[in-house]
Parts: structure tokens; C-alpha cells; sequence
């Protein structure tokens, strides 16, 4: 019930509904509570039928790095 | 490389098993710093099917004590909420929708929507709320009503199909609403006479991708409890989990966000427009295990009350009693595992529930049933 996922905006219909894409299937959602605009090739999270948010591919990555450099730091002493 | 495979890629690393295993020795010397096991209790059941299917409670055992939360609006619908369901669903001509989940959960008597709808009730699963407002526009003869469910992750999409029914004048649906707020109940939680032990929380991911990660501020300065906002990963958990023991030893008590991906500070700011403008506070409203809850759930506002199905249809609900053996009130609150029920696995199974906690797909009797049998 809470678990929503990352889809990938294929097509936008109109300002409130777009077709989304996750792991090969298609379906439309509605972009209606997202607060910034989207276009395609857009990561959103979806829960059930509806982007929440526009997802964070820098974000992401940053907190990837950051992670792998505190691991980094910490490798002598882990052994 | 394109952009849609570049995403790929970085999603897959939030999966790395080589990550999650360095980062869990990493945690248990810190925690051997520290000195001692720390309670942390997971909010989301989302998050408990995440640390049970990737057996990071086995990775930390000995170290992190797993407390699992009432962060399942499946698992926490009261019996006379489902009893109401039922009846509404047996007036004529109504289509009663709802999320699927809902749907197995036992009301009094055993009584489930998929049972009333095998005795030829139109009752329907949605994956949608927008699905409710086609089905009443091409089905003008019915009365359609949606049973709302779920925390503030859904709560803005029945604002959505509300406004939205309002705006095209849709004359035959219906709200009947059960939304129910996340922070109120963690509070909840840290109030109750009967308190399970929690040193510090890992906060919802998706509910505070909504709320934003500054509306859990007062909570955390009040009871002196951390609290990392953390997504769906395994790695998302251990980094959540890394940054508790931090606090824990800096003797720090914030709220922090390990799911920069999604969640803000500020949260969804039109989603919490839509709340706004649609809901008001009700002041007490009935969970299942933890009773009446002040100041817990939403309501549709009186501006919207023609869509309000609660206020339309005059129901009227007789419920019985749970079962005494089922443990779920205890295990919402985290007091109880669910292997300590008597009818776990036994008399209460996926096939054939009997509290909540065995339907939800994030449910912790589920969790333990599909992961912890041996
Ligand atoms: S195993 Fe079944 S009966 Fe026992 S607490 Fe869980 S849902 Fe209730």
C-alpha cells in the first residue's frame, strides 16, 4: 500500500496524465500532485497510479559516492 | 549510455550485496563502540519486507534489535471499518472499489469483500483512485463508491479524485474515507502506557516523500528519539541504520534523510495543497489493535460533503469481536512477533487469515510467514 516505484515517463498526454513505463510495462498515470513539470525520459516515483515526485538521478549518485568514500575511509580498519 | 539505462544502473547499486556486507561490518564496530544492541523500530511494514527477505535482521543479529511498526494502513483498518465496507457493499446498485489489499481482510465473522463479491456483489479492486471516477462515468445507473484507505501516500489522490469529481459533476460516487495520518500514530506510539522498547526509528520513506522530513522535527525533539527517513533498498536500510548508530554515539537526536532520491525537507507541496483544501482533522477515529486514536484520520471537508459516502449512506454496522488468540494489536506496537500467536502459521495463513497482519503484502505476520518459516 505504500510502496511505490520508479517509472520512466514515455509520453506525455496532457497536462495532468502521462504514459509511464517500469520494468517493460506501460501504463498511464496521472502527474496531477507533482509539483514541478516532467517530460519524457523523466524518472518519477508512482504509487498507485500517481507520480509523487520527480526522482533525483544527482541525488542518487551523490549519496552512491558518499557511501563508497565512507567505506573507503573506514577499509583498514574493517579488516 | 541513455539516460533511462543510466538510472538503471544507479538503481542496481542500491542492491549491492558487497555494498550492504561492508556496510554491516562497518555498523556492528560501531556498535561495539557503543556498547550495546540498539531497539531500532521500522515504521513501514514496506521496510519489514525489506529487512526480513534480505534476512538483514540475521546480517545484524545481536546488534540492531528489529521492532516492526503499525506502518501498514491494511493491517491497522479497524474491524468495524471493514464491517462497514461490507454493508455498503450490499446496497442496491452499488459498486464498492477499493485498493486490492482490502479486500481479503476479515471483518466480523470472518467476512471479507472477496467473499461478499463470490456471493455476486459488484465489488471491485482499483489500482488507481482515478479508476473510481471511471468507473462511475461509464456507469451511470450505479452508485459507485470508493473505500479509501492508506496514509498520507494516498490520502492526496482521493483529494485528486474529489476535486476532480467536483469540477465534471459527477452525480454517482462517493468517498467513504478511512485516510489516517502516519506521524500522529508514531506518537501515538511513544505515548502509550504499554510502550515497546525503541531507541530510534527509520522513518517511512514514501509517506514523508508527501510530509517532508521537517513535519517529524517536533516529534524527535519532544521524546528524544532519532529518526532516518529511509527508502526501499538494502542498502537504503544498512545506510539508514549506519546513521542511527552515528546519532546514537554522537549522542545526537535528529531527523535525517537517507532517501535524498525522493524525500525533502518541505515534502510534496502540492500534494499537501490538495490535502488541505479537501480534509479536515477528524477527532478520533478507530485502528485496529491500538483503539480510538485522537486527531488521527482525515475527513472530507463539508464543502465536499456531497461525495462524502460516510455522510450519504446510513449503514448500519454490528461487529463482533477479533479473535482473542490473534496477537495483531500487539504486533502492530510492536510488542509482540509474530511467531509468538498461537495461530501463526497454523490456524492463520495466507490462504486463510484471520487477522490483517497475515493479509497485507506489508503485513509482518506475512513478512514472517513467506521468510522466517522453518
Ligand atoms: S498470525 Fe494471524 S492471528 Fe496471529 S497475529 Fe498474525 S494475523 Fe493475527
Amino acid at each position: 500500500m505504500c510502496l511505490a516505484y520508479p517509472y520512466k515517463i514515455v509520453e506525455i498526454k496532457n497536462e495532468w496524465t502521462a504514459v509511464a513505463e517500469t520494468q517493460g510495462v506501460k501504463t498511464e498515470i496521472s502527474l496531477q500532485l507533482l509539483p514541478e513539470p516532467v517530460k519524457e525520459g523523466d524518472w518519477v516515483l508512482v504509487h498507485v497510479g500517481f507520480a509523487i515526485q520527480k526522482l533525483s538521478e544527482k541525488e542518487a549518485e551523490e549519496s552512491l559516492k558518499a557511501w563508497d568514500e565512507l567505506l573507503k575511509q573506514s577499509e583498514p580498519y574493517l579488516e | 549510455m541513455n539516460y533511462s539505462n543510466s538510472l538503471n544502473h544507479i538503481w542496481n547499486k542500491f542492491k549491492d550485496p558487497e555494498r550492504v556486507k561492508s556496510l554491516v561490518n562497518l555498523i556492528k564496530k560501531e556498535i561495539e563502540k557503543y556498547g550495546k544492541p540498539i531497539n531500532i523500530m521500522e515504521f513501514c511494514g514496506g521496510h519489514t519486507h525489506v529487512i526480513l527477505r534480505n534476512g538483514l535482521d540475521e546480517l545484524l543479529k545481536g546488534y540492531i534489535n528489529f521492532v516492526h511498526g503499525p506502518g501498514c494502513p491494511v493491517c491497522v483498518i479497524a474491524l468495524e471499518r471493514i464491517d462497514l465496507a461490507i454493508e455498503l457493499a450490499k446496497i442496491p446498485d452499488v459498486t464498492l472499489c477499493t485498493y486490492g489489499d482490502l479486500m481479503r481482510v476479515p471483518g466480523s465473522n470472518r467476512m471479507s469483500l472477496l467473499k461478499l463479491r463470490a456471493e455476486g456483489y459488484e465489488i471491485k479492486p482499483i489500482s488507481s483512485a482515478m479508476e473510481a471516477l471511471k468507473l462511475a462515468i461509464e456507469n451511470p445507473q450505479k452508485k459507485v463508491i470508493f473505500f479509501a484507505i492508506g496514509f498520507e501516500t494516498t490520502s492526496p489522490h482521493t483529494a485528486v479524485l474529489i476535486k476532480q469529481a467536483k469540477k465534471l459533476r459527477v452525480k454517482n460516487l462517493w468517498v467513504v474515507c478511512n485516510h489516517i495520518l502516519a506521524l500522529v500514530v508514531l506518537e501515538y506510539l511513544l505515548q502509550t502506557e504499554e510502550k515497546p522498547l525503541i531507541d530510534a526509528f527509520i522513518g517511512p520513506g514514501h509517506v514523508s516523500t508527501i510530509t517532508g522530513s521537517k513535519a517529524y522535527e517536533s516529534i524527535v525533539k519532544r521524546y528524544q528519539k532519532p529518526i532516518v527517513i529511509s527508502g526501499f533498498e538494502p542498502l537504503d536500510l544498512i545506510q539508514a541504520i549506519y546513521l542511527i548508530t552515528k546519532q546514537m554515539i554522537e549522542e545526537r537526536c535528529e531527523v535525517e534523510i537517507q532517501y535524498t532520491r525522493s524525500v525533502t525537507p518541505e515534502g510534496n507541496i502540492k500534494a499537501k495543497e490538495f490535502l488541505k483544501e479537501v480534509f479536515n482533522i477528524r477527532r478520533s477515529f478507530p485502528w485496529r489493535g491500538l483503539g480510538e486514536i485522537p486527531y488521527s484520520a482525515y475527513e472530507i471537508k463539508s464543502e465536499y460533503e456531497i461525495f462524502d459516502g460516510e455522510k450519504i449512506f446510513k449503514v448500519s454496522v454490528n461487529s463482533g469481536k477479533e479473535n482473542p488468540f490473534c496477537l495483531c494489536g500487539k504486533v502492530i506496537k510492536g510488542l509482540s512477533k509474530p511467531t509468538e500467536c498461537k495461530l501463526f502459521g497454523k490456524a492463520c495463513t495466507p490462504q486463510n487469515p484471520i487477522g490483517p497482519c497475515m493479509v497485507s503484502s506489508e503485513g509482518a505476520c506475512l513478512a514472517y510467514f513467506k521468510y522466517k518459516r522453518i
